[in-house]
């Protein structure tokens, strides 16, 4: 009975824990903003399909490049689909593959960092030239060879993307993870007698999950800007997915007499992206991690 | 009565916590400075020592603010200066020593350089005349030929002689004041007392007034005319040196005496109950009251004023001080600790042991050949009963942490064993030995902030071994985490706390609740106490002294502190450039006669009494590396007898009250020598 009391009371400060790092994160205006944009944003996402007022592949004629009005708010493109309705909905995507994708960024590229940090000498050596070398491949490029060798799904872009983003992760979790490595309390653990695995686990991943936590935040929002650009190119999600990186590419020859179609992509595409970079630096100076000081990898 | 130069009058530093509350650092603090005398502020760390000393340049720490009072130098307040009026002041009137003049001196600068600025900033003097000053000033601070000196580098000197610069800097200015922030706490003990007698000279020569800010009696007590002790923020007592150091009237500073252990006394010191209180913790009443075994209810209630005693000349803090007059006898006390079983049998044997760190050369691994003929420990052979607590002392590159590493596995050995139990020889290799072995031995490191990890709370430290050795969880590891908090003194509801919510001396409990925890036969102790306070110190030493009477615990104790050692020790290893100089039961090896090395560490002691001088038998110099070939002491010897020494290295000698020699000297002529 009363070791589930103390469980029960650590998973409590736990939770404290969090709502204490969004509470300091919110006292900054900055903060604030950056998460009331993030979380307008996510809720879109989440209530997009039940509130989007028409079908968003619905083609009509008459309907064709309207300005906006009461009926189409943000009007309607070449197509007369409404922009309202895939500008909205174009959030969905965009935030699921980019969500999906620093996961798997923060997941591969943290836990290998840390690996090469702790047992450093030759294996680290391979690996980190292996890393450099795949970080001077212009990402870009290697993204198109995927994505044409293997479709444009989400299931090929969320780990592909996962895959480019990842590499300046491990970096950043490989330095995090020298700074602590050199402290007693590892000294002791490896004294004791732990494995590799139980050090990573209980002792360095505690004290470096913060650094990777803000790195991994500041991924996203370039993942975001990265995912839109292979859209815009026509090598993300095909047509006629609701994107704003397909949007824009679409409306780009009508802006100059029919603005409303891009501009609505690019202010959600824009505001989110603002929105992630400062959650993200609020996050970081939360948790007392100051990224003004650390040269970015 | 000479001439007051720096007055400071009721003075009150502080900051804003988060909550908008004002919390002071120092409480109304005065006293004076006057023409040529030195000063001593001591107290443990949050005592505000350094915030009083650095106030007295005019300078505040980021974040603090005076609340009242002044800083009188020459009778204007340095508080209300301009920055441009105190840079006129800093330098020229009043200069500082840091404590870390390897961090406080430019790296890519020469010393000359460095200098040289100092003087161009602070004389009129012409480059010629400069040139000149600069040979002057290194002469004066006794640095090897200072003609040469000027054009290194600071990294191309020690630590002792990086000290010097920073006080040849310091003088070029000729100030009125010597603001000393612990200038020799990281220093080795020989090159400390060498510092505090330069010190000393120049407080003479020059007739600078001196602030010496320390936490250390000892080094205190051998330059100060004057001492003040500072206990939360307030002055507790203040006056002449030998009457504080012989006859303390207030409890704090009796208690804060009598619990630094002693050269001349065997046993362990007394500890105080307790820690200091942290700023803003402190309520109505006496800042000491929990601490104090002299408090009375009138000291709860009622702050005491700081009173002036006309026959001691001396300020006090204290509504009982009466009681502690002539009561000073019992300074010279300690607890007896029981002595150990000597018949017991060895744990653990080390034998030929060398360790390296050179790495070897490519070309050298291809012919199969091994480079490193001179290692950095060489040849260590001790032998260690169950039950004993055995010392390595030596100063800072005496390979004593090494040996430590290497029995616990962390580094490989080069050559030698290390045995275990009825002669079982351990792998070198942490990976190679199995986990009953790695159960047995723990270590204990000198700094808790570094050796608990800081995002776990104390049930989750504690955890680790139980788990990974007994395999216990649910019911039983909470059970075992209680009573092992029990054993250290620390209650149950520590438990989910973090490090950082604990003070020094807690964290340092956990570590040692943490080794306990695996059921250890040996403990390896590396510097445990030298992070520590005074009294805290005291505390930690006697913890460990009751659980291996208890438990039967072996102890390798590591550490730098003579004193220490002899306090907690049944028997001491005295190792310089990691090859062993003496071995012997404590009480043998702090008698003569002894190696010259032993002889020259005990003499550079600091003993916190006027009285007791440090003898300076030997210069302070620092050697790199060990010599290629004769005894490993012949470059500092002060007895050394000639070729011999450099050629060959010496045999050992068993001496009649069983300590071991490696010397040239004849044992009995030593005696005749040292005495």
């Amino acid at each position: 009975m009363e070791s589930n009391l103390i469980t029960e009371d650590k998973q409590k400060n736990k939770l404290e824990k969090v709502f204490e790092i969004l509470k300091t994160m919110a006292s900054r205006p900055s903060g604030l903003i950056g998460l009331s944009i993030v979380l307008f944003h996510i809720v879109l996402a989440l209530i997009s399909p039940y509130i989007a007022p028409y079908d968003y592949k619905a083609i009509s004629p008459n309907t064709m490049l309207l300005a906006p009005s009461a009926e189409h708010w943000f009007g309607t493109d070449s197509l007369g689909r409404d922009v309202f309705t895939r500008t909205i909905l174009g959030g969905r995507t965009a935030l699921t593959v980019t969500f999906f994708g620093s996961l798997i960024a923060l997941l591969w590229g943290g836990l290998l960092g840390i690996f090469c940090g702790l047992v450093g000498g030759k294996i680290d050596d391979v690996v980190m030239r292996v890393v450099d070398a795949f970080l001077s491949i212009p990402w870009i490029l290697a993204m198109l060879l995927i994505v044409s060798l293997l479709g444009t799904s989400t299931e090929v872009l969320i780990p592909a993307l996962g895959f480019f983003y990842g590499k300046g992760i491990v970096r950043v979790a490989r330095a995090a993870t020298h700074d602590v490595i050199a402290k007693d309390f590892i000294v002791s653990a490896r004294a004791r007698g732990h494995s590799n695995m139980s050090i990573i686990w209980n002792e360095i991943i505690p004290n470096v999950r913060d650094a990777i936590l803000v790195e991994g935040a500041m991924r996203w929002s370039w993942m975001l800007l990265g995912f839109s650009s292979l859209s815009f190119l026509g090598f993300g999600v095909s047509p006629p997915t609701p994107d704003w990186g397909l949007m824009i590419s679409n409306a780009r020859g009508l802006m100059s007499f029919a603005y409303w179609s891009v501009i609505a992509p690019i202010v959600g595409l824009s505001s989110l992206i603002i929105g992630i970079n400062l959650t993200a630096d609020a996050f970081a100076k939360a948790l007392g991690i100051d990224r003004s000081t650390k040269a970015p990898v | 009565m000479s001439e007051i130069i720096e007055s400071v009058k009721n003075l009150s530093i502080g900051f804003n916590s988060q909550k908008g509350k004002q919390i002071s650092i120092l409480r109304n603090v005065s006293t004076n400075i006057k023409k040529g005398e030195t000063v001593g502020i001591v107290g443990e760390s949050g005592s505000g020592k350094s915030t009083l000393a650095l106030a007295m340049m005019g300078y505040i720490k980021q974040g603090l603010f005076p609340l009242k009072g002044e800083c009188l130098f020459k009778s204007e307040d340095l508080l209300k200066m301009s920055s441009r009026q105190l840079e006129k002041i800093r330098g020229r009137k009043i200069a500082m020593i840091p404590q870390n003049a390897g961090q406080a001196l430019t790296p890519n600068l020469k010393i000359g350089y460095q200098i040289d600025e100092a003087l161009k900033l602070h004389t009129d003097l012409n480059k010629r005349e400069r040139d000149k000053k600069i040979s002057e000033l290194l002469n004066k601070v006794r640095l090897p030929s200072p003609e040469t000196m000027a054009f290194r580098y600071p990294h191309e000197l020690s630590g002792g002689q990086q000290q010097r610069v920073a006080v040849a800097m310091a003088l070029a200015g000729k100030p009125d004041l010597l603001l000393l922030d612990e200038p020799t706490t990281g220093l080795d003990v020989t090159t400390q007392a060498h510092v505090l007698e330069l010190l000393r000279f120049i407080a003479k020569d020059t007739g600078t007034s001196m602030i010496y800010v320390s936490h250390d009696l000892g080094a205190i007590a051998q330059v100060s005319d004057r001492i003040v002790v500072m206990y939360a923020g307030e002055i507790v007592l203040e006056g002449p040196a030998r009457k504080i150091l012989k006859e303390p009237i207030h409890p704090y500073t009796y208690g804060l005496l009598k619990s630094i252990p002693k050269l001349s006394l065997a046993g362990l010191p007394a500890s105080m109950p307790g820690s200091q209180p942290q700023p803003g913790s402190i309520n109505e009443g006496c800042s000491f009251y929990d601490r104090c075994n002299l408090a009375t209810d009138n000291c709860k209630k009622n702050s005491p004023d700081l009173e002036h005693i006309k026959e001691l000349d001396t300020n006090v803090r204290c509504f009982n001080y009466k009681e502690l007059i002539n009561q000073n006898n019992n300074l010279q006390t300690s607890i007896t600790k029981k002595s150990n079983n000597s018949e017991a049998n060895e744990v653990l044997k080390l034998k030929d042991v060398s360790i390296s760190y050179a790495k070897q050369k490519f070309f050298d691994q291809l012919l199969n050949k091994i480079s490193d003929q001179n290692p950095t420990v060489k040849d260590i052979n001790i032998d260690i009963k169950k039950g004993e607590t055995i010392a390595l002392v030596g100063e800072s590159g005496s390979g004593k942490s090494t040996i430590l590493k290497s029995i616990a596995g962390l580094l490989k050995t080069k050559d030698g064993q290390i045995k275990f139990e009825n002669d079982r020889i351990l792998s070198s290799d942490l990976k190679m030995r199995n986990p009953n072995d790695l159960r047995a031995i723990q270590l204990i490191f000198q700094n808790p902030d570094e050796s608990l990890n800081p995002n776990h709370t104390v049930e989750q430290i504690l955890s680790q071994p139980l788990k990974l050795y007994f395999n216990l969880s649910g019911e039983e590891l909470k059970k075992n985490i209680i009573d092992l908090l029990k054993k250290v003194r620390l209650g149950e509801f520590y438990m989910s706390r973090y490090p950082r919510q604990l003070s020094g001396g807690e964290k340092q409990r956990v570590a040692v609740a943490r080794a306990f925890a695996a059921k250890p036969d040996i403990i390896l102790c590396d510097e445990v106490t030298s992070a520590l306070d005074v009294s805290v110190q005291a505390a930690v030493l006697n913890l460990l002294q009751q659980l291996k009477e208890d438990l039967g615990t072996t102890y390798v104790f590591v550490s730098h502190d003579l004193a220490v050692v002899r306090a907690i020790s049944d028997r001491v290893a005295v190792l310089y450039q990691g090859r062993l100089c003496e071995i012997g039961p404590s009480q043998n090896v702090y008698k003569f006669p002894s190696h010259p090395y032993t002889e020259v560490l005990l003499g550079a002691v600091l003993e916190p009494d006027p009285d007791i001088k440090p003898k300076l038998v030997a210069e302070d110099i620092v050697e790199e590396k060990p010599p290629e070939k004769g005894c490993s002491f012949q470059g500092r010897c002060p007895r050394k007898i000639g070729d011999i020494c450099n050629s060959k290295v010496p045999p050992w000698q068993i001496g009649e009250n069983g300590n071991a020699i490696r010397c040239h000297i004849n044992i009995e002529e030593l005696a005749s020598l040292q005495q």
